[in-house]
């Protein structure tokens, strides 16, 4: 089994068998941060370019960390200090990246489809660190990861995915993810928030998170992006929180080892109380901890790593 | 490429009684048992690093710490090759640092799994001696490498091969020589 492709672009373009690689991939990796020197030599002498047009400190660092936890050389493009600023264009600053010979470039950018430009223009391989609305595929995986830590499987469970779907490239990377490995996807939030098309995308919608709290047994809650409020998708950050922000008083009729997710940041008091964050169903910070493995495996397997069977021949 | 299976070099019974003799010179040669620990590469070093402790157990009544060590991250030829195996568990729950280590193998060729054993082990510590034990070997070697424990020495051509085949994952527990044709 071999992941057959330069770049990671979104879990849309992968196979179940590819995502599985990935997260079975991701597994031993989690044990070097265990060890007292956090490091295996596997891409020593590759480099990393971080291209970020987007403010991001948790998954920009998480990045860093798996590519140094695994010997590359890492280079960050912050956009305030680029080129970008004296107007040079995605396609250029791509060129000039290949120019410098990195191996891989992980791109994040306001618009859908950055990162497909990026891998049709360069040879390096391109992982999408969160395109427009679209896809945030590293996020996708890390949350199944997790899932199936806890559960020990992703088939059959029911997973929710609670808040603001229109504007989510987290969702769509899950509801991709989680459909291919079989498990029943909701999505609940205002009306305004939820694009009439999601339904083409095997989920089933719902306005009201206390129709189906009994059956979940995943919560994925979305960040409120309070920007959103400033064109009126919602009324206001209290009537939000008080329709959709979990609860303790939400989750009364949940299963008892119903799974709190969230991608962070958190918004503590408005998609999330602070109670359900800190309570012992959460698994947020292991979220984080886990995010590091997966872009390991990500990169590992993107570098020529392989599944290979080939294990009798003598080394 | 067709592997053909051409001869039967150790039966279960010469399995069993190799372990055992590599186990008592395991024992005479560390003076001991006190600071040993095996380290079994994966994934048949595994179960026969397994296998070494409980003879060891037998003989001396003592539990050696068993650790298991995956290299696949450690390989000098991650990028370059088309096939590699999947990365497996590290398992080394204890400090090696001052011990002495046996790492356990089923076959040894080119020495090159061996030089990312050692490197992989000394980023967790540093221990006393590292001491190499191996159930086959079949000379070929790339780098200035040798076993301290051999169960059998059988030379062999670049176009052969030994297969390991132990009952914990194969069924059985025998040697065989394949070619490739």
């Amino acid at each position: 089994m071999k992941l057959e492709h330069k770049d990671l672009l979104g879990l849309e373009y992968l196979s179940k068998a590819e995502i599985e690689l990935i997260l079975k991939t991701a597994k031993p990796f989690k044990e070097i941060f265990t060890r007292t020197v956090k490091k295996v030599p596997t891409l020593r002498g590759k480099t990393v370019v971080l291209l970020f047009y987007e403010p991001s400190t948790r998954t920009r660092t998480s990045f860093e960390l798996a590519a140094k936890r695994l010997s590359a050389d890492t280079v960050n493009i912050a956009i305030s200090s680029s080129a970008v600023v004296k107007g040079e264009s995605l396609i250029d600053t791509a060129k000039t990246i290949e120019a410098m010979k990195a191996d891989f470039v992980i791109i994040r950018h306001s618009m859908s489809g950055a990162a497909h430009i990026i891998a049709k223009t360069i040879s390096a391989s391109v992982v999408n660190a969160g395109d427009g609305m679209h896809e945030h595929p590293t996020q996708g995986l890390l949350d199944m990861f997790t899932i199936i830590e806890k559960k020990g499987k992703i088939k059959g469970l029911n997973i929710a995915i609670i808040g603001d779907i229109l504007h989510s490239r987290v969702a769509r990377s899950n509801i991709w993810g989680l459909n291919k490995l079989g498990a029943n996807v909701f999505v609940v939030g205002p009306s305004t928030l939820i694009p009439k098309e999601i339904k083409k995308m095997n989920v089933e919608v719902h306005y009201n998170i206390a129709e189906i709290i009994h059956k979940l047994d995943v919560v994925n809650i979305l960040r409120i992006q309070k920007e959103r409020q400033q064109q009126h998708l919602f009324p206001s950050l209290e009537e939000y929180s008080e329709l959709f922000g979990i609860n303790s008083e939400k989750l009364r009729n949940a299963k008892s080892d119903i799974l709190i997710m969230h991608p962070g940041p958190m918004n503590r008091g408005i998609e999330i109380s602070t109670e359900v964050a800190d309570s012992k169903n959460s698994v947020i910070t292991e979220q984080v901890t886990n995010g590091i493995a997966v872009r390991m495996a990500v990169l590992y397997l993107l570098a020529g790593g392989d599944g290979g069977e080939c294990e009798s021949f003598n080394s | 490429m067709k592997l053909i299976q051409k001869k039967i070099i150790m039966n279960e019974e010469e399995m069993k009684r190799t372990l055992k003799r590599l186990t008592h010179e395991i024992i005479e040669k560390s003076h001991g048992i006190e600071n040993l620990v095996l380290v079994g590469i994966q994934t048949r070093g595994v179960y026969l690093a397994k296998r070494i402790s409980l003879e060891l157990k037998k003989i001396t009544k003592k539990i050696v710490s068993l650790g298991i060590l995956d290299i696949t991250l450690y390989r000098d030829d991650v990028t370059s090759i088309s096939h590699q195996p999947i990365v497996k568990e590290t398992k080394i729950q204890f400090d090696v640092t001052g011990k002495n280590v046996i790492l356990v193998d089923d076959v040894l060729f080119t020495g090159r799994t061996i030089r990312s054993a050692i490197d992989e082990i000394i980023d967790f510590g540093r221990p006393k001696t590292i001491k190499l034990a191996v159930l086959v070997d079949r000379g070929g070697r790339e780098l200035p490498i040798q076993p301290d424990f051999v169960g059998k020495k059988f030379p062999i051509s670049k176009n052969e091969l030994i297969c390991v085949h132990l009952k914990e994952i194969d069924k059985i527990d025998s040697v065989v020589l394949k070619e490739k044709r």
